[in-house]
C-alpha cells in the first residue's frame, strides 16, 4: 500500500493551496479530485477556459496563477478523476476509486479541502428540467462555453447571482431578468455588521459587476417572495408575490453552504452556523478538525470565498508538517503569519455579505406542503411536517420514516431542509434537530469497482 | 436548452445522445452533451417518472444519472466526453441485466 504524509481531498484553491505547501516544506503529497482538472468550482477548467471572454479578471488571472503553481509543484502525487469512498479513521488508510478501480493508500495526516455546494432552493416546481442551480449553469459556462438559449431567469441572491448575471451575458445570453428574493431593510442589518473598510476591495468588485450587469440591459426585479416554477414537464413561467414571466432556463441561488458530507461521515464534530445558516466542522485556527487524523480547509470549513481557502489551505499545510516534527514552531509561526493576516483580510466583508444575503425563511422551509424537499425520493414539505409532528425528532428519524436522504445523493440535497422543517415544525432549533449522519461509501459504487481491489488490499 | 460559442470553446467532440449525434467542446461532461442536445429529460425518476434534466452539474443532486456507454446509474455531471461516446436516458430503477457483470453494471 502507497503511504503518503499528507491526503489532500479536493484541488480547489485550498486543496491546491495545501499541497503546493506541503510538498514545499518536505512532506509527500497526494491529491485526490474528482474533476478531470485541477481548480476546484470557483476555477473550474481555468485551463482550457481561461481565454473566454465572458471570463475575465481573477478567474483566468487568480485562477490560473493557482494551477500553474500546482502543476508546477514537485512531489505531489495527483489523482484526477478519482473519488474517495471510505476512510478508515484507526489505521489511516483511505479508499479511492479510480478509473474504474478501486484501491487503497495510507495516509499521516487527511486534509478535507471538499469545498461548497449550492444551498439547495426548495421551491414548488424547482425539479421540473430547466430549472438549474446557478453554479450549474456557470459551470456549462467553463467545461464547455455553453449558454442558455431563448429567456433566463436568475432567482435569489448573492454575489455569484450577479457574477453569473455578467458571464451569461457577456457570453451573448439573454434576454435575462435577475430576481432578488432579499428581504426589506436587509441592507441596514448588514450595514451595522461592518467590515466594509478591511473588504473595500471585494466591496469594489462587487459594486462594478452591478454596473456592468446593468449597462447589459439586465432587468431587475427586488424583493421577490413565494417564488414559483412552472410549466408541463419543463419550467414555462417563474411566478412570485405580484409578478408573472415567461422564461425557458431558470437558475436558482441563495448562496453556497459547506460540503461537509465526508466529515460528517467520520463523525468529526459540527456546530451550526447561524448567521451563516448551515453545518460546518469545529476547527481549531489551523483547520485542525475534532479528529487528530482529520483537518479542514476551504469552503467546507466555513464559507469564506477562494482568497481565504487558499490562505486556510497553506495554515494547514504548516501545521501538518509542525505535527511531523518537519518544522520547528517558531518557524511554524513565522511561515504562518502572511496566511493568517490574508485570512482576516479575505474574510473582513463576510459578516456584512451573510446578512445583506441571509436566505427569507420561505427559502429554507418550504411553506406549501406539496413541495417536494427530497429530489431523489420525492418527499415533500407536508410529508415531512406529518413526519414531524408523528414524532420525528430529526433528519435521521425522517430517513427512516420516508426515505428522504436514502436515494442516492445520500441526503446532500434535502438534509439541511428537512432539518429546517422539522425545527419549525417542532417549534426547537435547528442544532437541536440535527444533521444527517452520512455513511461510507461517501458515493455510490458498483460491486465490480469494489471487487476490483487489489487483494492485498483487502483487509 | 444550452448552446455552444464556437467563438470561445470550438465543439470538437462527436458524441450521441439518445442514438442522435452531438458535437460538444473538449473537456464537456456527458451532461453538458444532454442539455446541448436538447433532450426533455435525462432521466425519469423511480417514484413517480417524473422528467429529470442535470440540477447542479457538479455531482451532488444525483439528477443527472444517465446510461453512458451501455452502463447505467452514472452521473453524467461528473464523466468526460470521449468521441463516440453514447448517453441515453435512464428510465425509472436501473435495470439489473445478465451478461454486464465486470463492467460497472
Amino acid at each position: 500500500m502507497r503511504r503518503f504524509d499528507l491526503a489532500v481531498i479536493g484541488a480547489g484553491p485550498a486543496g491546491m493551496a495545501a499541497a503546493v505547501e506541503a510538498a514545499h516544506l518536505g512532506l509527500s503529497v497526494l491529491v485526490v479530485d474528482e474533476q478531470p482538472a485541477p481548480g476546484g468550482q470557483v476555477f473550474r477548467a481555468v485551463e482550457a477556459a481561461g481565454g473566454d471572454p465572458a471570463l475575465t479578471e481573477e478567474f483566468p488571472e487568480a485562477g490560473g496563477a493557482l494551477v500553474r503553481a500546482f502543476r508546477a509543484a514537485e512531489d505531489i502525487a495527483y489523482w484526477p478523476r478519482a473519488t474517495l469512498w471510505h476512510v478508515d479513521l484507526a489505521g489511516g488508510v483511505l479508499s479511492v476509486l479510480r478509473d474504474g478501480v478501486s484501491e487503497e493508500v495510507a495516509a499521516t495526516r487527511l486534509l478535507l479541502a471538499t469545498g461548497a455546494q449550492e444551498r439547495p432552493v426548495p421551491v414548488p416546481g424547482w425539479t421540473l428540467p430547466g430549472v438549474m442551480g446557478a453554479g450549474a449553469a456557470q459551470i456549462l459556462l467553463k467545461t464547455a462555453g455553453a449558454v442558455p438559449r431563448g429567456p433566463v431567469v436568475i432567482a435569489g441572491q448573492g454575489p455569484l447571482a450577479w457574477l453569473l448575471a455578467v458571464q451569461l451575458l457577456r457570453a451573448g445570453a439573454g434576454p435575462m431578468t435577475l430576481l432578488e428574493t432579499g428581504g426589506k431593510g436587509a441592507l441596514w442589518d448588514a450595514l451595522r455588521a461592518g467590515g466594509l473598510w478591511t473588504g473595500r476591495r471585494l466591496l469594489r468588485k462587487g459594486l462594478s459587476l452591478v454596473r456592468e450587469a446593468r449597462r447589459h440591459g439586465l432587468r431587475v426585479v427586488r424583493r421577490v417572495r413565494n417564488l414559483q416554477a412552472g410549466g408541463e414537464g419543463r419550467v414555462r413561467r417563474v411566478r412570485w408575490d405580484g409578478g408573472e414571466i415567461a422564461c425557458d432556463t431558470l437558475l436558482l441561488h441563495e448562496g453556497v453552504i459547506p460540503s461537509t458530507h465526508i466529515g460528517r461521515a467520520l463523525g468529526l464534530e459540527h456546530r451550526w452556523d447561524e448567521a451563516q445558516r448551515c453545518w460546518r466542522p469545529v476547527l481549531d485556527e489551523w483547520g485542525a478538525s475534532s479528529h487528530g487524523f482529520v483537518a479542514v480547509a476551504g469552503d467546507g470549513g466555513g464559507i469564506g470565498g477562494w482568497e481565504a481557502a487558499v490562505a486556510t489551505g497553506h495554515l494547514a499545510a504548516i501545521d501538518a508538517a509542525r505535527r511531523m516534527d518537519r518544522l520547528p514552531a517558531a518557524e511554524c509561526a513565522r511561515r504562518a503569519r502572511p496566511y493568517q493576516t490574508r485570512l482576516a483580510s479575505a474574510l473582513a466583508l463576510r459578516p456584512f455579505l451573510d446578512r445583506l444575503y441571509a436566505p427569507a425563511p420561505e427559502m429554507l422551509v418550504p411553506p406549501d406542503d406539496a413541495t417536494i424537499i427530497c429530489r431523489c425520493e420525492e418527499v415533500t414539505a407536508g410529508q415531512v411536517r406529518l413526519a414531524a409532528r408523528l414524532g420525528a425528532t430529526g433528519p435521521n428519524q425522517v430517513k427512516a420514516y420516508l426515505r428522504a436522504g436514502m436515494g442516492p445523493c445520500q441526503g446532500r440535497m434535502c438534509g439541511g431542509t428537512v432539518a429546517a422543517v422539522i425545527a419549525e415544525e417542532r417549534g426547537i432549533p435547528i442544532a437541536e434537530a440535527g444533521a444527517l449522519r452520512p455513511r461510507a461509501p461517501f458515493k455510490p459504487l458498483t460491486v465490480g469497482e469494489l471487487a476490483a481491489l487489489p487483494p492485498g488490499d483487502v483487509a | 436548452m444550452f448552446a455552444t460559442r464556437p467563438e470561445a470553446r470550438p465543439a470538437s467532440v462527436e458524441v450521441f445522445v439518445e442514438d442522435r449525434p452531438v458535437m460538444v467542446p473538449e473537456g464537456a461532461s456527458a451532461a453538458a452533451a444532454v442539455l446541448l442536445a436538447g433532450i426533455p429529460a435525462i432521466r425519469e425518476t423511480p417514484v413517480s417518472g417524473a422528467p429529470r434534466l442535470p440540477y447542479c452539474m457538479m455531482g451532488v443532486c444525483f439528477d443527472c444519472l444517465a446510461e453512458i456507454d451501455g452502463v447505467a446509474n452514472r452521473q453524467a455531471c461528473m464523466v468526460m466526453v470521449t468521441p463516440g461516446m453514447r448517453i441515453a436516458p435512464q428510465r425509472g430503477a436501473r435495470q439489473a441485466r445478465p451478461g454486464l457483470a465486470g463492467k460497472g453494471a
